[in-house]
């Protein structure tokens, strides 16, 4: 006997969208040179959500010069506990207004509201509570007795999780006492600029962060601006090697969070049903669209078929639709050009032999979307197992002995996350030790948290974000 | 009358003293000119062969104790005391500086290597951390070390500044092909006489000498190479290097100061793991 379920739709009137949104800029709207706009649209339906300014080199060059008086006149003379004391108010603000900007989320992004309301906001709050109480604390940040900020930072930031990755950004860097001048994603800026008026409420002083909205000229005019001191990167690997080239020989530093294929790998002695859960997780969490997402599925050969066997009635049962539903599991792709990339990868995952399997599930007749998928059978050369697909879609390898499961986890350019299931502790530690990845989900997996480092090794980017390492990187040592 | 025994000086790449493949060597004069030796010019197969022993070589060293790592670095020290004319000699004839100066150098050298021999089991409690995230969780933050370091010693020091650069690489439990100061490399080569009788695996140190400007690109874009201390390189080399280590996005860094952590915590990966906690 199956249940069904009911809608049980989230109310939208909790959100005020304007007809038209301008650059944030020294703590006012302001439209962009000539009045450029785009438009920001709801991709689980398709339906224009509102015009936003489209911010030229010249507005870059704005922000810049705001921000830059910003930090020389104000940000970096205040007290430290008082700069600290900014960053506890705009995180109370944000969770006042919790709500409004979980469904704002939502219908930008296109994710379930269940994790804009239960993940994306309340972990955005926490990031700056976490680093307003670092800001008068720096000399125990691990770079020196006297650390000094960078000045002015540039960030770039993606879609995935837009309000989240802004406050991974912001919030260190204002708590050490650079001011900033942040890009939001082209398909998500509507977050970003609520949280302007954020700003505004918390009286922060103008011209400490300012928000331009735009694409990828945009956030090229930030990363090459001479005026920048810092540069915070999180998207593409092959963006995030650009800015490496763009930036060599000149005296800006860059911390790049870029794209990941983790591994995770099942022992033969998981607890099977927890496990499950957590490959659902790490793959169909925020619709994979998650530089960290398990997407490479690594199971000990002679298990294989009793854990695929769960996974699949386990995903059978995943609710594909509205996001805005309380009920939904898996959301809407974020736009046309994701799901594109998406299908050309899968189907480039039938060509070379792997075994396409998804759930009979109904998808809306509009808005961008694809089923959750795994492909069985994949070899380490097919291009599913090697190129970020950023999509809900999960490649299962095997393998035998541990040393083999090391080795194919660890043969990709990426090194972001991985996960371990078993229940031996040493085994745990040994595969640990073993995996080259920056952070390690053991028997869990997709957790995050402002006092936890996250970042990759190899080609996953640069440096790490949270904890006292992440705040490192917005600092210059004395040492 | 005896004619002296004069030293051929090689490169040092796998725990061995080959020639360049290439069969070249460049003159290295002192400072007034008067010719010292015919050092081999490494070539970029050399230099590749060197990366090839330090990544053979990586698995071993950085899986070794750091208590194990740090009684090798101090026993560097101990060779080199034992050989401290020999250094003050070379770096007499090849820097034209002063016996007591070069004692000096050497001095500093020695204790460079007692220093960093001290942090190999400390880097970690300092510069890890469990961090207290808001759930049932134990999460801990370790630094591991990034892999294969290319290293460009400083051009003006012949021998201090190599150990400078060389000591905190191989510390931090990484494996290192150093390139030798252009005009200053004898002492490097003796160095490595003394790397290889201080128990240290072949392949954990790679020394080249040779021509900094033509060894640097074919550094920055070697696929296998993970991290690159560019203190030896100008201006020009250094943002050359950069633009080719983009494309595997190689952490390349220089310093400020001679003995510091940072010279660690740069060929350095912060690994965090989670774990739940329940029954």
């Amino acid at each position: 006997m199956t249940f069904e379920y009911a809608p049980a739709p989230e109310s939208t009137s909790v959100v005020k969208i304007k007809s038209e949104y301008g650059l944030f800029i020294n703590g006012k709207f302001v439209p962009a040179k000539g009045g450029k706009t785009f438009t920001t649209i709801n991709p689980a339906t398709e339906e224009r959500l509102t015009k936003v300014a489209f911010a030229a080199p010249s507005d870059v060059d704005k922000a810049v010069a705001a921000a830059r008086t910003a930090y020389s006149k104000v940000w970096s003379k205040m007290p430290a506990a008082e700069r600290g004391k900014y960053l506890f108010r705009i995180a109370r603000i944000l969770q006042e207004r919790a709500r409004e900007f979980a469904v704002l989320e939502t219908m930008d992004n296109g994710k379930p509201i269940r994790e804009t309301r239960d993940i994306d906001i309340p972990l955005a709050a926490a990031h700056f509570f976490y680093h307003a109480g670092w800001a008068d604390k720096l000399e125990h940040a691990g770079v020196g007795s006297s650390p000094k900020p960078h000045g002015v930072v540039g960030q770039v930031i993606p879609w995935n999780f837009p309000l989240l990755m802004l406050s991974w950004k912001i919030a260190p860097a204002l708590a050490t006492g650079n001011t900033v001048v942040l890009k939001p994603a082209e398909t998500t800026p509507l977050t970003a600029l609520l949280f302007a008026e954020v700003c505004q409420q918390a009286d922060l002083p103008a011209g400490v962060v300012n928000i331009v909205t735009g694409d990828g000229s945009t956030g090229s005019a930030i990363v090459n601006h001479p005026d920048i001191d810092k540069i915070a990167f999180t998207g593409s690997t092959a963006v995030g090697k650009g800015i490496a080239r763009a930036i060599a020989g000149t005296k800006k530093s860059a911390t790049l969070e870029l794209g990941g294929k983790g591994a995770n790998i099942v022992f033969e002695d998981a607890p099977i049903d927890e496990t499950v859960e957590g490959i659902i997780s790490g793959i169909f969490f925020n619709q994979g669209h998650v530089c960290c997402a398990g997407s490479r599925l690594l199971v000990q050969e002679n298990i294989q078929d009793e854990l695929l066997e769960k996974l699949k009635r386990r995903i059978s049962q995943i609710r594909v639709g509205d996001p805005l539903d309380k009920n939904t599991d898996l959301g809407a792709i974020n736009s046309a050009a994701q799901l594109a990339k998406i299908h050309e990868l899968s189907q480039s995952g039938d060509l070379e032999g792997a075994e396409r399997w998804s759930p009979q599930c109904d998808l809306p007749g509009k808005g961008f979307w694809f089923p959750p998928t795994i492909f069985t059978g994949v070899t380490q050369a097919h291009r599913i197992a090697q190129e970020e697909i950023f999509g809900p879609v999960l490649s299962v390898l095997t393998f035998r002995t541990p040393q083999e499961a090391i080795e194919k986890a660890n043969n990709t350019p990426f090194g972001l996350s991985a996960g371990i299931w078993t229940d031996k502790g040493s085994r745990i530690l040994w595969t640990a030790k073993h995996l080259k990845a920056g952070v390690i989900w053991a028997n869990t997996f997709n957790k995050f948290d402002p006092a936890s480092p996250f970042g990759g090794y190899k080609e996953s980017g640069w440096g790490r974000e949270g904890g006292r390492h992440g705040l490192a990187a917005y600092l210059k040592g004395n040492h | 009358m005896r004619i002296d025994v004069k030293k051929t000086y090689k490169l040092y790449i796998g725990g061995a003293f080959p020639r360049s493949e290439s069969g070249r060597s460049y003159e290295i004069t002192n400072s007034k000119g008067v010719f010292i030796a015919n050092p081999a010019q490494a070539s970029r197969k050399d230099l590749r062969d060197a990366v090839v022993a330090a990544r053979s070589a990586f698995g071993g060293w950085s899986g070794a104790t750091a208590f194990n790592r740090g009684q090798i670095l101090y026993r560097a020290a101990e060779i080199m005391e034992g050989r401290s004319a020999q250094f003050v000699d070379e770096i007499v004839a090849i820097e034209g500086i002063t016996p007591s100066a070069a004692k000096k150098q050497v001095q500093e050298a020695i204790d460079t290597w007692v220093w960093y021999s001290g942090w190999c089991d400390k880097i970690g409690s300092i510069y890890g951390s469990t961090n207290q995230v808001s759930g049932a969780f134990y999460n801990f933050t370790i630094p591991e070390p990034v892999g294969v370091v290319g290293a460009f010693a400083p051009q003006k020091s012949s021998l201090l500044g190599l150990v400078q650069t060389i000591a905190p690489i191989i510390a931090a439990g990484n494996t290192v092909v150093a390139i030798a100061s252009q005009k200053l490399p004898l002492p490097a080569i003796t160095l490595a006489e003394v790397l290889a009788t201080s128990d240290l695996p072949g392949g954990v140190v790679n020394i080249l000498t040779g021509i900094t400007a033509e060894l640097a690109p074919w550094m920055g874009s070697h696929m296998d190479v993970d991290a690159v201390d560019a203190s030896g390189l100008t201006g020009a080399q250094d943002k050359e290097l950069r633009i080719a280590g983009s494309e595997n996005l190689k952490r390349v860094s220089t310093f400020k100061s001679e003995l510091s952590p940072q010279r660690l915590l740069a060929f350095m990966e912060h690994k965090t793991v989670w774990h739940p906690i329940g029954l």
